[in-house]
């Protein structure tokens, strides 16, 4: 147990480490500029003041939410890397109620929106995929991703001329109703109660997977399917249920991102939340609660990374290098088995002859 | 505008050749790699980083096929580095093509805003160059159609017919997809399974390499960050739809770069272009769940295999 919990947590910050120092070689050939004041500059710019962490957990909210969904598909041993799409699903339907609906409280009209987000999330990112792969065996990595890119022109379609576009000349959907926008919790920033929003999520999920028969069979599922289906679980119905649960949550995600931050839908309103959920999940090993730590690191890194570029001129890209590299290097686990291996195997040629049994 | 119109329109065939290049490289490179059991997804990766190598070097030394040449090296170079995880490492193959894919974008990204800075890549960048083809380019409607295209249209036209030979015909293509299909019975046999498989995945990245460096020198001559914009994926879609086969991924590729075309020549008319680029994505699954006959993966696709020995 305490060796998986260390594997668990040890691997990631071994990977993480490698990573910042194979970036800070990058920074040093190709900037010629010190890595460390880079690094700090970072830091600072991502949990330095109010103001910073304010703003890294808003850029952490959708990452956590859509990180979740992630997880339980990963959990499930599916791959949903079209996040991103049920992301734009979620914040299209979100937007459309949001400015379409009139008249409501704040108490009905924002569960009513995320109610909807997440089924149309669901819609999306679960039965057409999931069905697909039950049913013919299509790879839910293929469709997903089809799926994702269908999602983002059919957004486009909507606001470049289209049903959701608002009167004037930019693609850009009309703002929100006031009862449709969750408060803001710090002055001046755009961090809003979605914060809530988020831990609640953390809570329903780690209670689902971990605590009901559900969770266990669809966690079994992911484990071993044949041991799953002799053990009389549905295997169908789970996968088509863990991609529908995974699809919900990116749909929440997104609906989250327009009730308490952009309050409307626009060309580019997501920064590639559905991909970098991707990575949330992987450096949270499908953890609920690494979800939350994975998604503060990311969220720190790219709002770190634009403070970084401000102050020492290194392009905020790299934090993808770095985002790439930490993730090639958890991938190739076995390559620390190895060097453990041979280090151990070195300490017993040290051993003297007379201690042989 | 007429409908008719639009499809006897010479153009709209010589640009759905043009499209289909930078997704038939890729969907050729994945055939080879899935054919040996590797799934590559990071060939969106790999061809970003072709076309940002291939554009800087044709920009240094002023020859484009110094950009070319400099744009396989790289490919070759990431994918050794993807097959060394994949084949020996043993590692899960969507994550790694995850992280290089992520990896791929930011260090273009970054690179490029290093050394170009705003302006971007010189304007006096040399690109490859469209041939004529003489008896064909005098022949009217074929000769707009096939004649006058870049060059690397023609190198894919042989790299297709090599493929195909190469994968069926000879003994090295046998072994390929003998690994692909079941590792164990292959290396029983005496075939190296982790060579096999460094090989597929080798060949993967310079092809694809090709078509990154089709995007960056061969349509135009320059660069900018996310170019190849999500084509590694449709190259994915377009070898499944063809069927693991090089000709097959082709043709596909073909069907997908006729609906880009399309969307393009349409933008005038009433139909949004955003519906007619989705439709490429749709006819994927539609492919994927067998409309239009099923699909069926190597056997041993994506499963990473631990020699015996």
């Amino acid at each position: 147990m305490v060796k998986k919990v260390l594997q668990s947590i040890l691997m990631p910050l071994i990977a993480i480490f490698i990573s910042m120092i194979v970036g800070g070689i990058v920074i040093l050939i190709t900037a010629k500029q010190n890595p460390i004041y880079a690094y700090l500059a970072l830091f600072s710019g991502a949990y330095g003041n109010l103001m910073n962490f304010a703003t890294t957990l808003t850029n952490a909210i959708p990452l956590i939410i859509t990180g979740l969904g992630v997880a339980i598909a990963f959990s499930s041993g599916l791959f949903n890397i079209g996040a991103e799409g049920q992301f734009w699903i979620g914040a299209i339907v979100a937007t459309y109620l949001g400015y379409q609906v009139k008249g409501l409280p704040w108490f009905l009209h924002i569960p009513l929106i995320i109610i909807c987000a997440m089924i149309a999330g669901a819609l999306w990112g679960g039965v057409v995929p999931g069905l697909a792969k039950v049913y013919t065996g299509a790879h839910e990595v293929i469709t997903t991703m089809m799926m994702s890119y269908i999602a983002i022109y059919f957004s486009h379609y909507l606001l470049e001329g289209g049903p959701m576009m608002d009167k004037g000349t930019i693609p850009q959907s009309p703002v929100i109703q006031n009862s449709a926008k969750l408060s803001t919790l710090v002055p001046n920033t755009q961090l809003s109660s979605g914060l809530f929003i988020a831990i609640l999520a953390v809570v329903i999920v780690y209670i689902l997977m971990y605590k009901t028969t559900l969770g266990y069979e669809l966690r079994a599922v992911g484990f071993n399917v044949k041991a799953a289906k002799y053990a009389g679980i549905n295997v169908a119905q789970k996968l088509v249920l863990a991609m529908g649960l995974s699809g919900a949550f990116a749909g929440l995600a997104g609906a989250v991102q327009i009730m308490g931050v952009q309050y409307r839908l626009y060309d580019s309103f997501t920064s590639g939340y559905g991909y970098t959920a991707i990575v949330v999940a992987l450096l949270a090993n499908n953890n609920p609660i690494g979800v939350v730590i994975a998604a503060l690191f990311l969220a720190g890194l790219s709002t770190g990374a634009q403070e970084m570029q401000m102050q020492t001129n290194i392009s905020g890209q790299l934090a993808d290098v770095v985002v790439g590299l930490i993730i090639f290097f958890i991938a190739i686990e076995e390559l620390y088995r190895i060097v453990i291996e041979k280090i151990k195997n070195r300490k017993t040629k040290l051993q003297p002859v007379g201690g042989q049994k | 505008m007429n409908i008719l119109h639009i499809f006897t329109n010479p153009y709209l065939w010589a640009s759905t050749i043009a499209m289909a290049v930078p997704l038939a490289f890729p969907a050729i490179g994945g055939t080879f790699s899935e054919r040996a059991g590797v799934v590559n997804i990071s060939m969106e990766g790999i061809m970003l980083i072709s076309a940002f190598v291939s554009v800087a070097f044709s920009a240094y030394f002023h020859n484009a096929w110094l950009g070319l040449l400099a744009g396989v090296i790289s490919g070759i170079l990431v994918a050794y580095v993807f097959a060394w995880a994949a084949a020996k490492m043993y590692a899960n193959q969507i994550v790694l093509g995850m992280a290089f894919n992520i990896f791929a974008s930011g260090i273009t990204a970054y690179l490029f805003n290093a050394i170009y800075g705003p302006e971007g890549t010189p304007f006096d960048t040399p690109k490859l160059p469209d041939v004529r083809i003489p008896i064909i380019d005098e022949v009217p409607v074929i000769g707009q159609i096939l004649s006058g295209q870049n060059v690397m249209v023609y190198i894919m036209f042989v790299l297709i017919i090599l493929s195909q030979w190469f994968l069926f015909k000879t003994t090295i293509g046998l072994r390929l997809r003998a690994v692909g299909e079941n590792p164990e019975a292959a290396e029983t046999a005496g075939i190296d399974v982790v060579k096999m498989k460094y090989l597929g995945v080798i060949l993967g990245g310079a092809f694809s390499a090709l078509g990154g460096a089709y995007l960056s020198i061969g349509v135009l001559n320059s660069f900018s960050p996310e170019m190849s914009s999500g084509r590694g994926y449709i190259a994915l879609a377009a070898m499944i739809f063809g069927k693991w086969t090089p000709v097959g991924s082709f043709l596909a590729s073909l069907l997908f770069g006729f609906a880009t075309a399309l969307s393009y020549t349409l933008q005038e008319s009433s139909i949004s272009k955003n519906i007619i680029m989705m439709l490429p994505y749709v006819v994927t699954i539609l492919a994927l769940i067998g409309i239009g006959g099923k699909s069926v993966a190597p056997a041993a696709d994506g499963i990473p295999y631990r020699p015996k020995k």
